[in-house]
């Protein structure tokens, strides 16, 4: 297991935004963490990855308890996020970026060694050609990818990749799940937070539904697709869902025979 | 190493060290004092650079290094005999430590919080010595001129000071270089960018932001024990002048927080205005309102600096200024 989770919970004053949530993941997997609007997915991330400590609950990385582990301790064990609203170190250029991905990350890299994972990184991503650039300087799709290729220089066994397809037209938005793929292929573990939902269903081997800072729902894409709670907690009443779906496929049907 | 032998190391160090020599050409004291004001100004100010620069966080009391530092050397040479050598030495220890303490205690505050906690310790400091009966309380200590003598006499005494002096601020200029090239520097420069970010990426924040104190404050405390040393009188509002912390930050922000270069050109700019306003009938008495000025014209126009603004209009400047 790279990952257990155990009754976490986090409460801000009196607001519940996780809820006793509980979950293993294996290594190589990709887990899919969908759930509406404000349902507490970054929150969870954040209880991950130490930004938040928790107040219940326990959090277990390739073996050892690390509740409540500073950020950058996460880090060195091996654990990369990337960040729904972009936070890119402005002043410095792409490739300075990505060095201290390198430089302060799982490997512990020196100078001149993270600076050729850093190349190596920005041709897998795309942003070679932008190495020079300050960071500040490039378009969201850019930064989402920096954000991904800072990640990933740090070679982390477990990413957290916290809505990288948001704010991506089509073209980028295939080109980020070509590269999600590939990195996959590398033997890394993926948490994904998502809300473009053909591509988290497609790329997932397990889906997590969080709802109101509960885990409502957990399978294998097809099932928590068809799972009238989580149907619910997406459109509201599971009936009138089922009659919008119904009627859609009429729609689809029709256009078919035409 | 290649990376010795840029240009953003050497230009820098061929100005520090063309300054310096400067009052050896004409061999005159007068042009002697005005350098060694201007070449202390930039060897605070690249100091304050690696705190303020390069990790981002502004101190308003730096001087309290100077001051502390200066205070102890003073007091060795003076009532333990000790040679100048060991007591520059001894201010920069001291300076190093109070700032490896202050840093655990006051770094874990942010922005403002920070600034405003450094003008409390460099006044804190000044009560505390203007009490000290050891260090002569609020009238300060005052050198006995025989020491010079083993020095060869005055006159030799105050050039040896000046050579110490360039001496220490272009080890600071290649402190201040290196640090922007390793892998420290990088981590600073991540926190001055984005604090949380850089700790989600593995940067120990608390950590590198105390070792950038100290080596922020090391240099000031034996500065401030060659420039007392050379006065032979130290009293506590000339050690812990504010005026004097408020005129560093505008010698960084003038020259370009975060580069090599920029401290030392905004030290030496600074410093030759000051010298021209003081010896003008109009501005004599307004000097320090010019800089407060000059302050906020930086901040809202050019915030990069000199040397900032450079590098941002060419990528040829950008590869050959640091």
């Amino acid at each position: 297991m790279i990952l257990q989770l155990r009754g976490v919970t986090k409460q801000f004053g009196g607001l519940t935004a996780v809820k006793d949530v509980s979950f293993d993941l294996a290594k190589g997997e990709i887990l899919g963490l969908i759930g509406p609007n404000g349902a507490g997915k970054t929150t969870l991330f954040n209880c991950i990855n130490g930004v938040y400590p928790v107040t219940k609950g326990t959090v277990t990385f390739l073996g050892e308890d690390v509740t409540n582990s500073p950020t950058y301790s996460m880090a060195h064990r091996g654990l990369a996020r990337t960040h729904q609203i972009v936070r890119p170190l402005n002043d410095l250029t792409v490739r300075d970026n990505v060095i201290v991905g390198a430089c302060y990350g799982s490997k512990r890299m020196g100078l001149g060694a993270a600076a050729d994972t850093a190349d190596k990184t920005l041709e897998f991503v795309g942003l070679a050609p932008r190495s020079e650039s300050l960071a500040g300087s490039l378009n969201v799709a850019q930064k989402k990818r920096l954000e991904m290729a800072r990640a990933l220089a740090s070679q982390p066994t477990l990413l957290l990749l916290d809505e990288v397809l948001a704010g991506l037209n089509t073209a980028e938005v295939s080109n980020m799940l070509a590269t999600i793929r590939r990195i996959r292929e590398q033997g890394v573990t993926i948490i994904m937070i998502e809300h473009i939902m053909h591509a988290v269903m497609n790329l997932s081997d397990r889906i997590i539904v969080l709802n109101y800072g509960e885990l409502i729902a957990s399978g294998a894409p097809d099932e928590v697709a068809q799972d009238p709670q989580v149907v619910e907690a997406y459109l509201g009443d599971p009936e009138l869902a089922a009659q919008l779906l119904e009627k859609e496929k009429e729609e689809d049907g029709a256009t078919g025979n035409a | 190493m290649k990376k010795w032998l840029q240009p953003g190391l050497w230009i820098p160090l061929l100005l520090v060290a063309a300054f310096a020599a400067y009052p050896a050409i004409t061999g005159s004291a007068s042009a002697r004092e005005t350098m060694f004001t201007m070449i202390m100004s930039i060897g605070l100010a690249s100091s304050l650079n690696i705190l303020l620069g390069y990790t981002g966080y502004v101190s308003f009391g730096h001087i309290v290094f100077f001051g502390l530092g200066g205070y102890l050397g003073f007091w060795a040479i003076d009532e333990l005999g000790w040679h100048l050598a060991p007591a520059v030495l001894l201010g920069g220890v001291t300076a190093g430590l109070l700032a490896l303490l202050l840093g655990l205690a006051i770094l874990r505050l942010r922005g403002a919080y920070f600034a405003l906690a450094t003008i409390g310790v460099n006044e804190a400091m000044k009560s505390l010595v203007m009490n000290l009966p050891f260090l002569g309380a609020a009238t300060g200590m005052e050198l006995n001129f025989s020491v010079y003598k083993s020095y060869g006499g005055p006159a030799t005494a105050l050039w040896m000071v000046y050579w110490s002096l360039a001496a220490i601020v272009l080890i600071i200029t290649v402190v201040s270089y290196a640090v922007k090239k390793s892998k420290f520097g990088l981590g600073l420069m991540a926190i001055r960018e984005d604090e949380d970010a850089a700790g989600i990426m593995g940067v120990v924040s608390s950590r590198a932001k105390t070792w950038a104190y100290v080596l922020s404050a090391v240099f000031p405390g034996m500065i401030g024990v060659l420039f007392f040393f050379k006065n032979g009188i130290i009293e506590p509002g000339s050690a812990f002048r504010l005026n004097l912390s408020i005129e560093l930050l505008v010698m960084v922000m003038l020259g370009g927080a975060g580069t090599v270069l920029g401290p030392i050109l905004g030290g030496a700019f600074y410093q030759r205005l000051r010298g021209l306003l003081l010896t003008s009938d109009l501005f004599k008495n307004i000097q320090l309102a010019v800089a407060g000025l000059l302050l906020l014209l930086i901040v809202l126009f050019i915030p990069s600096g000199a040397v900032g603004w450079l590098r941002e209009r060419s990528d040829r400047l950008r590869r050959v200024l640091e």
